[in-house]
């Protein structure tokens, strides 16, 4: 009797146990950073959305569906919607569009492509910031770009200054920055692409286009799909771009929703009404993600 | 290849780099010109002058704020590899009760933008009195959204991996921390490369955070202290600022062009967005 006590206590920590135990251990970390930087500033911005707070006058006063009302009411959200809408959809185009060329260009049977590759790469991993301000300094009124559009004959506009052009301006500028990682993803879908299938296509007379069209396209179109989402969902996110370059301006006509609360809770200092943006955020890219995983269905090609 | 197509599909090739290389070339370039003719449209400076680069240093700490971005960026890297490879690998090679429902729980992060979260997370910071601290850049990153992102990509290599790989393990008595550390992390090398180039360069470029948290020049990180580049009437020295953007980028291009591969395909697998 004296020997099966020892025994039954080792039956106990089966491995089966000792491995769920060091399952549970290993995920404490991930999980505890879940719930501590997801879960409870997400439940606090529902909280804090529901009362008028300002931290000069150090007011926190619950107010109900007032700071929602003020988002319904409020004259710049459309203009701030809007220009959001603008540069999101603007860079999804743009950057779909020239990842798409840039990888069919390198897909091609040339010499050099892989040089090729890291020079459209590397503006990937350029800092942000640095890009940013060499693009800034481009765009003046009297920069690089201008200069050069003089010293063929054209009077170019004040890129960063006005209405017209800010806003295009911005989006181009992150193109650039961004275009090599959808390029690379393109790459790799296209390589995927059988080759005996667009040759038999090409054998029964069909135009390269044709053949790009109607088998190339349709067999990325999962890559396309994937890039759109990873960019537009990207898109909303834009900050640092549009605070270096044009602080918003002019007027409203580059105020992103970020950087519109970014203005109202920390220049000022409406945390409130801040929160209340910061839930009008998430709404979008949830709703942008669940539409573009229904649109999936729809017309992304399947092979069986 | 008929050679002129070649020659045309080169021509566009060439075009296309202007908007890709033109910017950096241009950063470095115009950072050794005098600012009196900074805006002169010269490809090549007429006139250089190392000024600007030793004025960086004089109008801001920026030694300092080199080294806090350097350091802050490999302590949320190596921290973001040890968080994620050992939820990666539990959600997918251990079986463990609510295994699924704890998985759905850690992925949530990834649908929250961290902009979503960063009034009431600077709530937290503050009356917990780590604003103004490096806290908040390293704590965030490494256990919030952008980890979640690795967990979730350390999980699905590590499903790729053989099962009787730690069968042959199990049946040489090692216990599962032992597998997970002699068997699985060395085959993940690739994932975690992955993984630590983008946690790095994420840190790196990480701007919206530190203008928020970090109000003291000494403590700022290098994409903060970019903007601060001017003069008594808050005009642009754009050769000063030009040179410290050049230091900023210059290493990690330099390490890119060693491991252009590992970078690539690192990052358009992980699908990072700045």
């Amino acid at each position: 009797m004296t020997v099966r006590t020892p025994l039954t206590r080792r039956r106990f920590w089966t491995t089966r146990r000792r491995d769920q135990l060091t399952g549970y251990v290993f995920i404490t970390p991930a999980l505890l950073g879940s719930l501590a930087f997801v879960f409870l500033p997400l439940a606090l911005v529902v909280w804090y959305s529901l009362h008028e707070w300002n931290v000069l006058a150090d007011t926190f006063n619950f107010v109900g569906a007032d700071n929602y009302r003020k988002l319904a009411d409020d004259p710049n959200v459309p203009a701030v919607l809007r220009a959001t809408a603008f540069f999101s959809i603007g860079l999804v185009v743009f950057n779909l569009a020239l990842a798409l060329l840039l990888a069919v260009l390198l897909n091609q049977k040339l010499r050099g492509t892989t040089f090729f590759r890291v020079l459209f790469f590397s503006p990937v991993v350029v800092s942000l910031l640095a890009w940013t301000i060499v693009w800034g300094f481009l765009l003046q009124d009297n920069g690089g770009l201008n200069g050069i559009l003089n010293a063929i004959g054209i009077d170019g506009p004040n890129w960063l200054r006005s209405g017209g052009t800010a806003m295009i301006s911005v989006v181009i500028v992150q193109v650039f920055k961004n275009v090599g990682l959808n390029m690379v993803l393109f790459l790799a879908a296209l390589q995927g692409v059988p080759v005996s299938l667009q040759e038999a296509a090409r054998v029964d007379g069909a135009s390269p286009w044709r053949v790009f069209r109607s088998i190339t396209l349709p067999m990325i179109s999962p890559t396309i799909l994937l890039t759109s989402i990873i960019t537009v969902v990207g898109s909303l996110q834009v900050f640092a771009q549009i605070s270096v370059l044009t602080q918003g301006g002019p007027g409203t006509s580059t105020t992103v929703l970020v950087y519109y609360l970014y203005q109202q809770a920390f220049q000022f200092h409406a945390f409130g009404y801040g929160s209340t943006l910061s839930i009008l955020l998430f709404l979008i890219v949830l709703a942008l993600t669940v539409l573009q995983w229904q649109m999936r269905k729809r017309w992304v090609f399947h092979e069986n | 290849m008929r050679t002129r197509t070649k020659l045309f599909l080169y021509g566009i090739l060439l075009v296309l780099c202007v908007p890709f290389v033109f910017p950096t070339w241009w950063m470095i370039t115009s950072s050794f010109k005098p600012n009196a003719d900074i805006f002169s449209p010269s490809l090549w400076p007429s006139t250089w002058t190392f000024e600007p680069w030793r004025q960086v240093f004089e109008m801001q700490p920026f030694a300092q704020q080199y080294w806090n971005s350097a350091y802050i960026a490999v302590v949320v890297t190596l921290g973001t590899l040890v968080v994620s490879s050992m939820a990666g690998y539990a959600f997918a090679r251990i079986r463990f009760r609510g295994q699924n429902f704890l998985f759905l729980v850690v992925l949530v992060g990834l649908l929250i933008p961290s902009e979503v979260t960063i009034v009431p997370l600077f709530r937290i910071f503050n009356s917990l009195g780590l604003v103004d601290t490096h806290w908040p850049l390293i704590l965030v990153p490494m256990l919030g959204p952008p980890s979640v992102l690795a967990t979730f990509i350390m999980r699905q290599f590590f499903i790729t991996l053989p099962g009787e790989l730690e069968e042959a393990a199990r049946m040489d008595g090692l216990g599962r921390p032992a597998i997970f550390r002699k068997i699985a992390l060395p085959l993940a090398r690739p994932a975690l490369g992955a993984v630590a180039i983008f946690t790095f360069l994420h840190s790196w470029n990480l701007y919206l955070e530190p203008v928020v948290y970090i109000s003291t020049r000494t403590k700022y990180t290098l994409p903060q202290a970019l903007t601060q580049f001017t003069d008594a009437y808050q005009g642009q020295l754009w050769n000063v600022q030009l040179s410290a953007a050049s230091m900023t980028a210059i290493p990690v291009l330099i390490v890119f062009v060693i491991a252009q591969r590992q970078f690539i395909e690192g990052l358009a697998h992980t699908g990072l967005k700045g």
